[in-house]
Parts: C-alpha cells; structure tokens; sequence
C-alpha cells in the first residue's frame, strides 16, 4: 500500500493551480462573448463621407444633413450674426476652443475654414441630445442677452453661433467640428481633412463665396 | 396523509420540509400593518411581468427596422394584445411604486437593521437589477423616447475616465467619433437579449435569495422589535402566525385591492397623462429630431434630477451614482439601536419625512413639471433655469444631507428615543 497520509502541502498546491487555471481559462473563454459587443464590421462600414451642395443656403440660413447617422448643421452666418461673436467670449467656457473638439485649422472665433460658415455636429456634449437652433439676434426666455446659437431642450444647454458653450450650462465642452473641406465654392464634403498643402488648412478664409447670396 | 401525498414526499426529498419552514411554519408577527403587503405585492407584479412578457415575445419583432411597426401590430391586429401590452407597461410603473413603499416601509421600521443587513443589500441588488431591466424594456418599443433616452443613459458611461468612449461604443456596438455614438440595431438587439432572458433570470435569483435571507433572520414588524426572543413551550413565537394560511389569506386582500387599482389604469388611463407611457414613444425613433424634452419614465426622474442638477458632466454621473449607492450604506450609516419609527427620536421623523418629499419633488423636476410652476408663481417673464437650478440644488444638497443626519445623529448619541415594549404592541 502506499502512504495514505495527507500531504497537505501538495492538495494546497493543486486546489491552488486548478484555481487559477481555471480562472484564466474562464476570463479567457470571456473574452469573445465581451467582444461580440463591439461594433461589427457591417456598422464600422457604415462611416462613409458626404458631399454637400450649399448653394442655395441664404446667409443667416441653416441646413441639416445626416453624416454617419449624425446631425450635421451648416450655418451661413449672417453679418450681424458674425459682429457678436467675439463679443460672446467673456460668456464662454472656452472662447479659443482650447479642447479638442475641433480639427486645427477650426480653432479659431469663427470655428470655419470660411468666416462665414459653420459646420459642425449638432450634438450636445453634456449627454448627446440635438440642440435647437435659435439663430435670430434677439432676447429668447432662456436667455435676454441671445445674440443667436443653439439650445439644448434637454437640460438647458447654450450654445453660441459659434457652437461654443456658454458657462453656467451642464454642458462642458463646445460641440464637435468633425473634419471637412471645400470641395469647390459651393461644395462641403463632410468626413474628410483639406487635402495636404491646401488654403482651408489656414484657414479662416474671408469673403462671400460664390453663388451664396449676401 | 394521503397515499398519494405519501407516494411523492418519499420521492421528493426536503420538498415538504422546504414548504412548511417557508408557508406553514414561517412564523411572521402578528402585528403587521398596510404597509407590509409590499413584499408580496412586488412578487405578483413580477409574475405579471414575466407571464405577459413571455406572450409579448411571441409578437415582438427585435429590430431597428421592425420594433416600432412590431409594437403598434400587437396593438391594433393581435387579439387582446392592447390588454397584454398594457398590464406589461402598468405593471412596470407599478413595480417601481412597490418598490419604493417596500423600501421606505424599510426606513419606516428599522428592517434593515442588524440581524437583517443582508436582506436590505439583497433587496438593493434587486433594485438595482430592476433599474437595468425597466431602462432595457423602455428601448424595446424604438419610440423616439426610447432612442434619446438609450442614447442619454448610455452616453453617461463617457464619463469614465480614459475608456469612456470605447465603453459607449461597446454597450451600443455602434461607431462614431468621440461622444457622438447612437444607438442602433445591434444595441436594441443585445437589450432584448438582456431583456427577456439574462435579467429575468438574475431578478428570479436574487428574490429567492432575498427571501432565503429574510426568512433565516425572521421578519422585522412595526414595532421593531424581535418575536423570536419571546417564544411559546413549542418553540414557536407567542408574537408569531404562521404565514400560511394566515398571512397569505390577508395578503389576497392586498391583491385585490391592488388589482382593482391596477384594473382602472388599464382601462381607463394607460399612459396616466404621459407618466407610464410616454407620448414622444408613439413616434418612431429618429436620430435627427430630439423630442421637445428629454425626460425619464417617472421611476427615474428623482435620480435624473440630481444628474441635471449638477453643472458639470464628471460630478453629475457621479452624483447620480452616489445617490444609489448610498442606500446601500444605510444599515452601517445607521448606528442607532431602536429599529421602528415609533419609539426613535424626533430628528428621525423630521429627517425622513423631509427626506420623502425631497425625493418627490426631485421626481417633479426629473419629470419636467416644474417649469409650469415656476411661471405660475414667479410669473411668465422669470428665469426658469435659475430658479430650477436654484431649489434643484438645494433639494440635492438635502437628498444627501438625511444620510450624513443620519449617521451623525445615531454615532454621536444625539437621538433620543422612547422605550421599546418588550412584546408587539396591537390595536384591538
């Protein structure tokens, strides 16, 4: 017969490595199930570019377009609407659009390639709801000194014409300027960078473009 | 006993065993009152949930494209199936107002205090895991209500440091830039999955272990104290009934009661104005055009009220975290001996009933009622954001002020408390 006696140090030993084993296994069988959730290669395809026509948008006007199940605006800003903006700054959060939510050449007052027009994603950044457009200068309930932007109906969210946020707001950062470019004078394709070595990487560029009406 | 009871308990190990420690000989006090009937209460609005979800199912299409049309169908052509879906969605509100007497029954009496800790932390998870499965149910229908509201609750997982957005895209399985994720077909499809079989099934588990745990310990009562420190020569509690027959056969008269009340809301008022179903659901989701105001179904809107009290997007979500978990803490937080509202001091009476309406009126807020009152009391030109931020913080302040009351006033001795009778005191 062999030892019968209990050699405590050796059950130890295997209780011990059959645990951990087999907790590595089970976290390792995990891993696909987890993973099942990402986005599957049908919706990663979903993400394609658009091109817009903004020939007949009049200045002061507002056009909303789908990019990647998203609500793309594009604004094009009036004269009066542009003389406020700066004035706004002492308002803002982040008047010189320090967080990135913005490509480089979008970082300025005007967060454009042109002064005059405004792309950007219509998103609130507090919890994801779309912001109204109140584009016109004058006093509105939620706010007497409105000099025109966007209002998030959700949790009262103020945005200027800008797409920056306003303090005092649940919302923290100014809402998205996703990448885009000029195609032509009255082309925007939304989804893609300026093409290397180009103006718009400059950017702001001045004056009315052609076939937009003043 | 029969020769067929004979037949099948000697084939039935423990099965008898398990019914008389648990029907006929769970000795329960004989001094409950109304508010006791929240427990079983909750347990035949789960069975409900369950038997008219199951026939749901049958006529439920999971699909982006199919959900919203799928719903309207068992509607309008399913024989019957307006009824089923309403008892479905009367019966979810319902839960959530037994729910939230069960639990203030709970701070009423004392019940989640030492030896009944751990059925309080059971009770908790199961609110917790009722949260997640009525957030999941309101997607299914795909209404716009549905879709803002997914694509809100689940954005405030970004708040996460450093993962946050994989986490959105994760929970969604959809992809976009930064903050900018919606929900799709593959998020409605992994909460109906979620939905209908893998919360049910944690529900089912954790209400047999909360009842395991309660029965083990034995039921608190509206006088707090213990029936099992006075028993009879056969062992049983001289303050102690059976809980079957006896507390089952008064438990039928709370059903009735309550199927009646049930009855009304679903023949006559199933929206309740717009707090069971929401009108901006009878709309197909669209991801372009969000609905006037963003608001919760009523359950939730205390909670959503302190995320939007909260001026910044980090202390908001964590803020709304808390205000959960801190119920979780209540039996620790709680350091007082004396159990039932009737005997502790007048500091716990004042702080909880402050605390009740604090919780109402964060509701009103969450669910957007306020802004009517504020222009009809301060007039139509008042700032209504300033002044709802105004009483909304301070309301939050106080939602966690009974907690840190609470605490303070039991650790350092402050309460003072009236004797506890030795025996359960009753009104004949």
């Amino acid at each position: 017969m062999a030892d019968e006696s209990i050699n405590k140090g050796r059950r130890r030993f295997l209780t011990a490595s059959t645990a951990v084993i087999g907790a590595g296994g089970l976290a390792l069988t995990a891993l696909p199930f987890v993973k099942t959730w990402l986005p599957s290669a049908r919706a990663e395809a979903a993400g394609a570019p658009v091109k817009v026509d903004v020939s007949k948008l009049e200045r002061g006007q507002r056009l909303r377009v789908g990019w990647q199940k998203k609500p793309v605006d594009i604004v094009n800003r009036s004269a009066d609407q542009l003389k406020w903006l700066k004035a706004q700054d002492p308002r803002l959060r982040d008047p010189d659009s320090r967080e990135p939510q913005q490509p480089k050449y979008c970082q300025n007052t005007y967060r454009a390639i042109r002064k005059e027009w405004l792309v950007f994603i219509d998103i609130c950044t507090h919890l994801g709801c779309v912001p109204d457009f109140y584009g016109e200068v004058k006093p509105e309930p939620f706010d007497p000194q409105w000099k025109g932007g966007y209002y998030c109906p959700c949790h009262h969210s103020r945005y200027d014409l800008s797409a920056r946020v306003y303090q005092g707001v649940p919302a923290p950062l100014n809402m998205v300027v996703m990448p885009y470019h000029w195609v032509d004078d009255t082309h925007i394709l939304i989804g893609v960078d300026p093409p290397a070595g180009s103006p718009q990487l400059k950017g702001p560029l001045e004056g009315p473009l052609k076939g937009a009406t003043a | 006993m029969s020769a067929f009871t004979q037949w099948f308990n000697e084939r039935t190990p423990g099965l008898g065993a398990v019914y008389k420690k648990h029907m006929t000989e769970y000795y329960a006090p004989k001094n409950f009152n109304v508010m006791y009937y929240f427990g079983s209460l909750a347990l035949l609005v789960l069975v409900n949930q369950i038997v008219t979800g199951i026939f749901l199912t049958m006529f439920y299409t999971p699909s982006a494209a199919g959900a919203f049309d799928s719903v309207q169908y068992i509607m309008r052509d399913v024989d019957w199936g307006w009824l089923v879906r309403y008892m479905h969605t009367t019966g979810a509100s319902m839960f959530f107002i037994v729910i939230y007497l069960h639990m203030f029954r709970g701070l009423m009496y004392g019940s989640y205090k030492k030896p009944r800790e751990l059925v309080w932390l059971l009770g908790m998870l199961i609110f917790l895991a009722l949260m997640a499965e009525a957030f999941m149910g309101y997607v299914l229908p795909w209404g716009n209500m549905s879709f803002w509201g997914a694509k809100v609750i689940i954005t405030l997982f970004s708040a996460v440091p450093w993962i946050g957005d994989t986490l959105v895209s994760w929970i969604m399985g959809t992809v976009g830039a930064a903050g900018l994720y919606v929900p799709g077909d593959a998020t409605l499809n992994r909460f109906f999955a979620l939905h209908v079989v893998a919360l049910p099934l944690v529900l089912l588990l954790l209400v047999v272990l909360h009842l395991g745990a309660l029965h083990e310990v034995g039921s608190n009562n509206p006088d707090g104290v213990e029936i099992k420190q006075h028993k009879g020569p056969n062992g049983h509690p001289l303050d102690g009934i059976p809980f079957h027959p006896y507390y089952t056969l008064k438990d039928l008269v709370g059903v009735g009661v309550f199927l009646i009340i049930c009855a009304i809301i679903i023949f006559f008022a199933p929206t309740v104005g717009g707090f069971f179903i929401e009108h901006d659901n009878a709309i197909p989701a669209n991801d372009l055009v969000t609905p006037a105001t963003i608001k919760p179904v009523w359950y939730f809107s205390p909670f959503y009220a302190i995320l939007r009290m909260i001026p910044s997007k980090g202390l908001g979500v964590l803020a709304l975290i808390a205000s959960i978990l801190v119920l979780f803490l209540v039996p620790w937080l709680d350091r007082g001996k004396v159990k039932s509202i009737r005997y502790r001091g007048l500091g716990y009476k004042v702080a909880l009933a402050i605390f009740a309406a604090v919780f109402f009126l964060l509701g009103c807020i969450g669910a957007d009622l306020t802004p009517g009152w504020i222009t009809a009391v301060f007039g139509p030109n008042a700032d209504i954001t300033s002044i709802e931020n105004l009483f909304g913080r301070i309301l939050v302040i106080l939602y966690f002020a009974f907690f840190a009351f609470l605490w303070v006033y039991t650790f350092f001795g402050l309460e003072r408390t009236k004797p506890v009778p030795e025996r359960v005191t009753t009104h004949a």
